[in-house]
């Protein structure tokens, strides 16, 4: 509860009275004028500069457009030299790079990242609000993208792209000559970094950033979505990142996680791969999902049937897809009882996702059905996805999975899943709110062109695949003998690929030629019922006139003057009197106004922040180690500059009008405040990664008869303690530095902090000296007992970078007993890092002495 | 908006595909075609799923054409709820339980013991290293690239690595099971129909994953026990001139260091065993059938037949000593 709450009661919910007035015709110029500058974007080259998310999200769409054209063309390669048998069109190695490319690119440069573009474009339209909490996060991870994204495709033009597959199973990828799969672990971890930054921004947004009145139960299904993928996200890419690690310290230090000879397993890998890879499908296919659960409630004029078994059922895939990873593993000789655990789990994932596919053929059959152009897409995205995920139902039977495992059957499932779980409804998307994007509309013919050669080369591609697998054709064969019965069917999926290529060459060539003399799309044109149709056309940049106060599901459809309202400045925030740019933030559940919250505007901060991180991963993979040491203290330099200059400044007034009478405070600090969250929801990734080391430290145990190996060096015991009981002080310290600051004894919280770094120090050095006898090279124990410290060591060291943040900003009056959401975020980051050392400490220094 | 033809046509085109494959299920490497026990089984498998998935699917896409072209009116709240529940919840819990059911019953019959032989398989890189364990016997008989089976008995393999995760797959005789540096995976196999059958590494190797593949015969357990005891012997002495120039060669070059054949001084273990390779029906893990001419080519430059092999190019070697060298070793039956 705010202060404010405590002291009068809110005019919340706002009266019809109140509603109802009208706004002057000279004030309501005044405030669009106003408004229409704090929100301008740049002009000429500063244009770049943007960070808000109409912006940046159209970049992003337009780049992870671009990432997957280049990877289609990767695999009209593929199809052409595999059209024919013993064909020498490209050699083997080129092949391998290019479905390697084709793989990586498709998934971690388009599927997730496309899901994330759009999301960032809608969801504020979506939730009535004027932006995301954290533009310049936003512009942070697009610039991320793009350099990692340009960086791993183009290194297949120089013939060094990796070639060991999409999961890049070790040995095999661990013993690659070349810089290929560092290319590949360190580009796209920089990628999967800034998919991070999007689902921490994203889950904020839909947690705080919706329009007043909009509880969580009147959300758009969308945005209930974007919640669920957000979360697999989180705990999805993390144990990717940890492995990650683990593999480029094998690949860089020789630490040997994966080497059996010394100790390593290459299955840990596998598990770590999958735990992210399988979520991850689902990661790709829950967002078209929602982009259905937007296009059918149109089309058939009728709210969404089920709305709560939908979202139920959306929450319960995301947890599912969690317990599912074991069945890319079916034939790796795991025990029959795991087999038959993970089988029944895989097919129990087909429940809820029944549940929304017939959610979707209910609210058909109650509505009145229009048929358009987005509504043909999703058509055949039904078609596509059944076929899909029935075969996907035949896969999850473990002993059937032996015969296709690894055979063009998968191929054939897997693109038949992405392409009618992913493709079609995304591009039922692009057909649906281009007239939100572009405020223009597609063609209707060439839309159709586009979907019958789309649909017909995809089925002509695939569906001949699952034969060529069940007649023994494995995957990833750069070439094959004749005579096997493959040749046909070879040829014939080689002919759709080229059609499906013609296909998407009318929809691209629809979707960005030149416009200038096309008429304005109608503001409404598929006559929807939630908010992203209440933008501006001609377009604006504020995102909404006045932010609506919402009390339905289909605002439009069921608040008849809430259009008007809105355009008329009638609701929250109609104007910009300090000439800032500014939106709302609610609470999580009911979303009662809490805050006038100040955006942050244009800035290159976060291209040169990003540039810098980049060097900081492309600079290892040439084993260039000082440059990128260097460029990472220049990216945590940028970072620090940013966040000093723009984030948590004591504002000129603590409390403002947000309309309507409402009076809103303008600084908050602790769970009020959007800054809190971030740092809640990526310390939980954070603690994942963490997590799926100290996983690998286990899994070492299980897998392995002796384990610590006899006779092995341990770290060092009194270091390790003195190391916890140091980090634990330091945590203490920092909690107490908060609550001597909010008692307004300022000396003694500046004191409590100078003192915490110390202790992280000492704990640090600690740390360091009780793993420095071992030799991590040696074998796997040492190594993993090495990263385990070397995770805490690194934390801390960016613990002390906080505190001594706090102290700077405590000397400077940017952080006073009022204002402390700094060291609100810090204490929390020491919490969750409190809670890893000790996991560090028990795990290094006590559980080798019990096992 | 689209005329209405267009869903029954794509329909059509899915039952001439589907006849297409009824059509074309045989081949040495199929699946759909077994040649034992286990693949049996599992295409048994496969043909019931297939025929509830064509069912299931036009139900799904029957149903949303129904609601969006013919019946678009609207309809029943109630009806639409149920539909809900009993599509949703009713129908795959009772359709996947019945098929989980039969789908993990027959799960522990693919890891059965085996009747009394093991064959130990490592996979290399891009070829097999074969050892044959009779029953008692306490050391193997060493071949390569070629797998013979006795029909009717349950054989183990035990499979292995050296470098990279390879998997051992023969679709005709059975599932496939993925081969691990230091570990061990296991799998069991029991061939009823003598013949030749083809199998394929399935697990991505590195650069010639696709030419990794392995012979099968199944023969009958009378054959297969003569077969055994020729393939325990050593290596036949050169018959001709022209092999004995051959073998000379063969020392001369350094073949022994990385191969082997008994009853000679050669005793390499990093290239596959050639002590009866000229008995075998392929060369280089199926990438060729055998041939003096197909010996020759390999000899002269693995890499163009089989590109990264770890073998090295010979291409110093005339014509006429290529043709010496190839007739002695496929010589070796």
């Amino acid at each position: 509860m705010t202060e404010h709450e405590n002291r009068s009661p809110l005019p919340f919910p706002p009266s019809e009275q109140a509603l109802a007035e009208p706004v002057p015709e000279d004030l309501r110029a005044a405030q669009v004028a106003r408004l229409r500058s704090a929100w301008a974007r740049p002009k000429g080259w500063r244009y770049w500069s943007s960070v808000n998310s109409s912006q940046v999200g159209k970049w992003y769409c337009l780049t992870a457009l671009f990432f997957m054209l280049c990877a289609g063309v990767m695999a009209l390669i593929i199809r052409l030299q595999l059209a024919v048998p013993e064909n020498d069109l490209i050699s083997a190695d080129r092949f391998n790079q290019l479905f390697t490319m084709h793989g990586s690119a498709m998934m971690f440069l388009f599927a997730v990242p496309m899901f994330e573009a759009i999301s960032l474009f809608l969801l504020p339209a979506l939730l009535g609000a004027r932006d995301m909490s954290f533009p310049r996060l936003s512009a942070f991870g697009y610039w991320c993208f793009l350099i990692g994204g340009v960086f791993v495709l183009s290194s297949i033009l120089f013939d060094v792209a990796p070639r060991a597959g999409w999961f890049m199973y070790p040995p095999l990828a661990t013993q690659d000559e070349g810089p290929g799969s560092d290319i590949w672990l360190l580009g796209l971890s920089f990628i999967e970094i800034a998919s991070l930054a999007a689902a921490v921004e994203l889950i904020v947004g839909v947690l705080k950033c919706r329009a007043p009145g909009m509880r969580v139960n009147l959300m758009p299904l969308y945005a209930w979505y974007v919640l669920v993928v957000g979360g697999m996200i989180l705990f999805a890419f993390p144990p990717l990142i940890a492995g990650d690690l683990l593999f480029e310290l094998e690949r860089s230090l020789d630490w040997p996680f994966f080497d059996p000879t010394r100790g390593g397993d290459p299955m840990l890998w596998q598990h770590l791969f999958w735990i992210f890879g399988h979520p991850e499908v689902y990661i790709v296919f829950l967002p078209s999902i929602a982009i259905t659960a937007m296009v059918i409630p149109t089309v058939a004029r009728r709210p969404i049937v089920g709305y709560s078994w939908i979202v139920l059922s959306a929450v319960g895939v995301g947890f599912l897809s969690f317990g599912l990873w074991v069945h890319h593993m079916f034939t790796t000789g795991l025990p029959s009882l795991s087999l038959g655990f993970f089988s029944a789990a895989s097919e129990a994932v087909v429940i809820p996702t029944g549940i929304q596919l017939f959610a979707f053929l209910a609210t058909l059959m109650v509505g009145r059905v229009t048929m358009s152009l987005p509504l043909l897409w999703i058509t055949g995205a039904l078609a596509v996805f059944t076929l899909g995920g029935l075969t996907g139902v035949m896969l999850a039977i473990a002993p059937f999975d032996f015969q296709v495992h690894d055979t063009y059957f998968i191929v054939a499932h897997l693109h038949y899943t992405l392409f009618g779980g992913m493709i079609f409804p995304v591009i039922a998307g692009v057909y649906y709110f281009f007239p939100f994007f572009r405020k223009r509309m597609l063609s209707p013919r060439l839309g159709r062109w586009a979907f019958w050669l789309i649909f017909s080369g995809f089925n002509l591609c695939f569906l001949p695949m699952h034969l060529t697998g069940l007649l023994g054709m494995p995957r990833r064969v750069y070439t094959y003998s004749s005579g096997l019965g493959w040749e046909a069917l070879n040829l014939t999926s080689t002919v759709g690929a080229f059609v499906i290529a013609a296909g998407f060459a009318v929809f691209v060539w629809d979707l960005l030629r030149p416009r200038r003399n096309q008429p304005d799309a109608p503001r409404n044109p598929w006559n929807a019922g939630t908010l992203e149709w209440a933008h501006d056309i001609p377009v604006e940049d504020w995102g909404v006139r006045s932010i609506p106060y919402v009390t339905s599901r289909y605002p439009l459809w069921q608040q008849p003057k809430l259009l008007q309202r809105m355009d008329q400045g009638r609701y929250y925030l109609p104007d910009s009197d300090e000439g800032a740019r500014e939106t709302l933030v609610t609470s999580v559940i009911d979303a009662k106004p809490v805050l006038i919250q100040r955006l942050t505007g244009p800035s290159w901060i976060p291209l040169v922040a990003a540039i810098f991180t980049g060097g900081c991963f492309i600079f290892p993979t040439f084993g260039l180690y000082w440059p990128a040491i260097l460029c990472g203290l220049l990216a945590g330099g940028a970072i620090l500059i940013w966040l000093w200059t723009a984030t948590a400044r004591p504002p000129r007034q603590a409390e403002k009008d947000a309309g309507l009478g409402l009076s809103l405070p303008t600084y908050a600090s602790g769970p009020d405040s959007v800054g809190w969250w971030a740092i809640w929801i990526t310390m939980l990734g954070d603690a994942t990664a963490f997590s799926s080391i100290l996983f690998g430290f286990f899994f070492y145990w299980t897998a392995q008869a002796q384990f610590p190996p006899p006779g092995a060096a341990h770290a060092d015991g009194v270091a390790v303690a003195v190391a916890a009981l140091a980090l634990i002080a330091s945590w203490a310290l920092v909690v107490l530095a908060r609550r001597t600051n909010r008692l307004q004894r300022v000396g003694r919280a500046r004191a409590a902090l100078i003192t915490s770094t110390l202790c992280a120090g000492t704990g640090a050095l600690a740390l360091a000296l009780a793993v420095w006898p071992l030799d991590p090279t040696a074998h796997v124990y040492p190594a993993i007992v090495c990263t385990i410290a070397l995770w805490i060591g690194v934390h801390t060291v960016l613990g002390m970078v906080m505190q001594l943040y706090c102290l700077a900003g405590s000397l400077t009056g940017k952080l006073t007993p009022h204002h402390d959401a700094d060291l609100g975020n810090v204490t929390l980051f020491w919490n969750f890092l409190a809670l890893s050392s000790l996991a560090a400490c028990a795990v290094i220094g006590i559980a080798p002495r019990l096992l | 908006m689209t005329d209405r033809g267009n869903l029954p046509r794509g329909r059509a085109a899915f039952w001439l595909v589907v006849s297409l494959a009824l059509a074309a299920c045989d081949g040495d490497q199929s699946a759909l075609d077994p040649a034992g026990e286990d693949a049996s089984v599992l295409a048994l498998l496969f043909w019931v799923m297939v025929a509830g998935a064509v069912v299931l699917f036009l139900m799904m896409n029957g149903l949303f054409f129904y609601f969006t072209r013919v019946k678009v009116r609207s309809q029943s709240r109630a009806v639409a709820r149920w539909l809900i529940v009993g599509g949703g919840i009713v129908l795959p819990v009772t359709v996947l339980g019945a098929l989980l059911t039969w789908g993990l019953t027959i799960l522990p019959d693919h890891r059965q013991a085996g009747d009394g032989l093991r064959i130990r398989v490592t996979g290399e890189q891009w070829w097999w290293r074969v050892e044959y364990w009779p029953e008692g016997s306490d050391t193997p008989i060493v071949s390569a690239n070629e797998l013979r089976f006795p029909a009717g008995r349950r054989t183990e393999l035990i499979l292995s690595s050296a470098h990279v995760i390879h998997s051992f797959w023969i679709p005709a005789l059975g599932g496939k099971m993925d081969m691990f540096p230091g570990r061990e995976t296991r799998l069991s196999l029991r061939p009823t129909e003598p013949g030749r059958y083809r199998g394929q590494c399935a697990e991505f190797c590195g650069t010639s994953h696709a030419w990794m593949a392995i012979e099968a015969q199944v023969m009958p357990p009378e054959a297969f026990a003569a077969w055994l005891g020729t393939e325990a012997r050593s290596a036949n002495l050169p018959a001709t001139a022209a092999a004995q120039a051959g073998m000379a060669l063969f020392n001369r070059e350094g073949c022994g260091a990385c191969h082997a054949i008994r009853g000679t001084p050669h005793v390499g273990r990093v290239g596959p065993d050639l002590t009866h390779v000229g008995g075998r029906a392929t060369l280089a893990a199926g990438r060729l059938p055998m041939s003096i001419e197909a010996l020759q080519a390999w000899i002269v430059q693995p890499d163009r037949l089989k590109p990264g092999a770890l073998m090295p190019a010979y291409p110093h070697l005339t014509r006429a000593e290529t043709l010496q060298l190839a007739t002695y070793l496929r010589g070796l039956e």
